[in-house]
């Protein structure tokens, strides 16, 4: 394991000399109360440039990453993050502007920002967007909160919020924070929502359906415009989860199929760096009957000129400071004008192609327990394989010997044992090939020498983590080791 | 492991009645299917609680569950040792890994409950 900076330091070892400072130097305690003021030194381990250099090197070789290999994670849309993104993003007039500089200065970041928002419109197929939301799970209550105004406006804010047992985790957490009740509706026997079991919430105590399409099984809700149809005869909205926009666009708009309301990630489907390398975006686009309460400002463009719109009356607010992660806004807008407008369908046709073509090889080797073609991801069980002591967790953990990245596991919930395959469509055929091997050569471990499995993994920088002990008593500070 | 002479859910809570009392626990089942447990979020005594009401929820590495209450009553005790020993329900889940003990309401609620064969049914025991 590598050492950390802490353990590595010496007393006095120093890396840059800072200049003398050139502003007048205040006095903490005059400016803040006195409960926020530190106590002690802030603590920082003393180190030499080139020690530091050194310790983030040698993690990013250790590390695993788009830029090494596939990184098959069902439901995160890994897919590569084109380099030329970052480069426009770090573009000094991208960089260098405040975000309080006065509108007639920064009219190319609000043309883009207006831009990449009709953009959004049109692939969705939606009337008007807020690119504030800083992630998916923000997304889902900015975007529901729209929804609450709507039905405050209606008059009557009403109760409950289906969702199908099928749905991502950050949705019933959504719906309980918008003030309603969600309840759990169980999928049918093909994956998808059952109108039956639907049919009985449709009452004017509904105030709407969450979906994600294609849902987490991986499966396209063919009855959506059906579904949308039940749920706008009792005045009810349909939300949709866009965590899987990857296998629709240019293919079909939710707008279309009769979708009120959506959040795009951007850092899914439109190529900008998760994580660590985010941070995220999760615009809400809406219909025009919901355009009246989404965030403001608004950006407007009249007389040639861009402007930020503050005067919007029954507008939710503001979700976010300044106007969104403005940097992965403009790593969107130059992937999808670097893709065009044919680029963009290409992109969810080869996902939804590399998807069912690894489906199609391991289908054969692990159980496919939701039978149907894929879209652009899919959920194998590792279920039968608990006759030789293999758990899904391990088989997870031998790919990582075998050089990969694991796939989603555990997720969905309704299939026990879940290994949740999205290869995207950035990887060529040898990568799906080498990756198919990889997960065939487990499948044989597994009944031939099953230990191999269970005490992966063995080539790592790493073995297996204790996450039990962990989870049970986090360690959080370098302070809680030493103490 | 399903032990005769409790009542269970299809849920997979397992119910030992004895006079008013229920006590209440996850099957051995649940357990190996939830993995190590790291966490477990439970009740307050008194609290009122329904059929199908949560009234605990369990944290797994893998996921995170929901514990729902099999009888209509009032909880009378909370075994607040799980609190800090959370593995009692891996270890022992029908014994020192006990959730709760309800008082129970309405006797008729244990008609709805499913015996132990029928439980090992449910579970392709």
């Amino acid at each position: 394991m590598s050492e950390l900076l802490w353990e590595i330091e010496k007393e006095g070892r120093i890396g840059v000399k800072l200049p003398k400072s050139d502003v007048p130097k205040y006095e903490s305690k005059k400016l803040l109360p006195d409960n926020m003021v530190r106590k002690s030194e802030a603590k920082f381990p003393q180190l030499a440039e080139q020690q530091v250099v050194r310790h983030f090197v040698e993690l990013s070789a250790k590390n695993y990453h788009l830029d090494k290999s596939i990184y098959p994670l069902g439901s995160c849309t890994m897919k590569y993050n084109p380099k030329i993104n970052e480069r426009l993003a770090n573009l000094a007039g991208f960089t260098k502007i405040h975000p309080l500089t006065p509108d007639e200065y920064v009219q190319g970041a609000l043309e883009i920002m207006s831009e990449l928002g009709n953009g959004f419109c049109k692939i969705g197929g939606m009337d008007a967007i807020t690119l504030q939301p800083a992630a998916g799970a923000h997304g889902e209550i900015t975007g529901l909160m729209i929804m609450r105004r709507y039905h405050e406006a209606q008059g009557n804010p009403r109760k409950n919020v289906v969702i199908p047992d099928s749905s991502h985790g950050t949705n019933p957490a959504s719906i309980v924070l918008s003030g309603w009740q969600p309840i759990e509706i169980k999928s049918g026997p093909d994956g998808k929502i059952d109108l039956k079991t639907l049919e009985k919430y449709l009452d004017k105590d509904l105030a709407a359906l969450m979906v994600t399409n294609p849902n987490t099984l991986g499966i396209f809700e063919s009855d959506i415009e059906k579904v949308a149809d039940m749920l706008h005869s009792v005045g009810a909205q349909l939300y949709m989860d866009g965590a899987n926009m990857n296998a629709l666009l240019g293919i079909a708009r939710p707008g279309d199929f009769g979708v009120d309301a959506l959040h795009y990630n951007l850092h899914k489907t439109f190529s900008t760096p998760h994580g660590g390398g985010g941070p995220g975006s999760g615009p809400v686009a809406v219909k025009n009957h919901l355009e009246p309460f989404i965030p403001k400002p608004k950006i407007v463009f009249a007389n040639g000129k861009y402007s930020l719109d503050w005067d919007i009356q029954q507008s939710l607010g503001k979700v976010q400071a300044f106007w969104g992660a403005f940097a992965v806004i403009v790593k969107a807008y130059a992937y999808i004008l670097s893709l065009g407008a044919d680029g963009i369908r290409k992109t969810s046709e080869d996902a939804v192609l590399n998807s069912n073509y690894l489906r199609a090889i391991l289908e054969k080797y692990y159980d496919l327990p939701y039978k149907s073609t894929s879209m652009h991801e899919f959920v194998l069980s590792g279920e039968f394989l608990k006759k030789y002591g293999v758990k899904t967790l391990d088989i997870a953990k031998r790919l990582l010997d075998l050089g990969f990245h694991a796939p989603t596991i555990y997720f969905p919930l309704i299939v026990h044992e879940a290994l949740m395959i999205e290869p995207t469509e950035t990887e060529p055929l040898e990568t799906l090939d080498a990756f198919a091997d990889a997960m065939i050569r487990i499948r044989k471990e597994a009944e031939e020498n099953p230990d191999i499995l269970k005490s992966a993994p063995h080539d790592t920088a790493v073995r297996r983590l204790d996450d039990v002990a962990a989870n049970r008593n986090p360690i959080l500070t370098w302070w809680d080791v030493k103490s | 492991m399903v032990l005769d002479g409790l009542y269970y859910t299809k849920e997979h809570e397992w119910v030992k009645v004895e006079g008013d009392i229920a006590s209440v626990g996850i099957t051995d089942y649940a357990q190996g299917e939830l993995g190590d447990v790291v966490y477990v979020e439970l009740p307050s005594t008194n609290k009122k609680v329904s059929v199908g009401d949560t009234f605990s929820t369990i944290e797994a590495v893998k996921a995170v569950s929901d514990v729902y209450s099999p009888v209509s009553g009032e909880i009378v005790e909370v075994h607040r040792e799980l609190a800090t020993v959370p593995d009692l329900i891996n270890k022992d889940p029908y014994g020192s890994g006990w959730m709760t003990k309800i008082k129970i309401a309405n006797h008729d609620d244990i008609k709805n409950l499913l015996s132990a064969d029928e439980y090992r049914k449910l579970i392709g025991e």
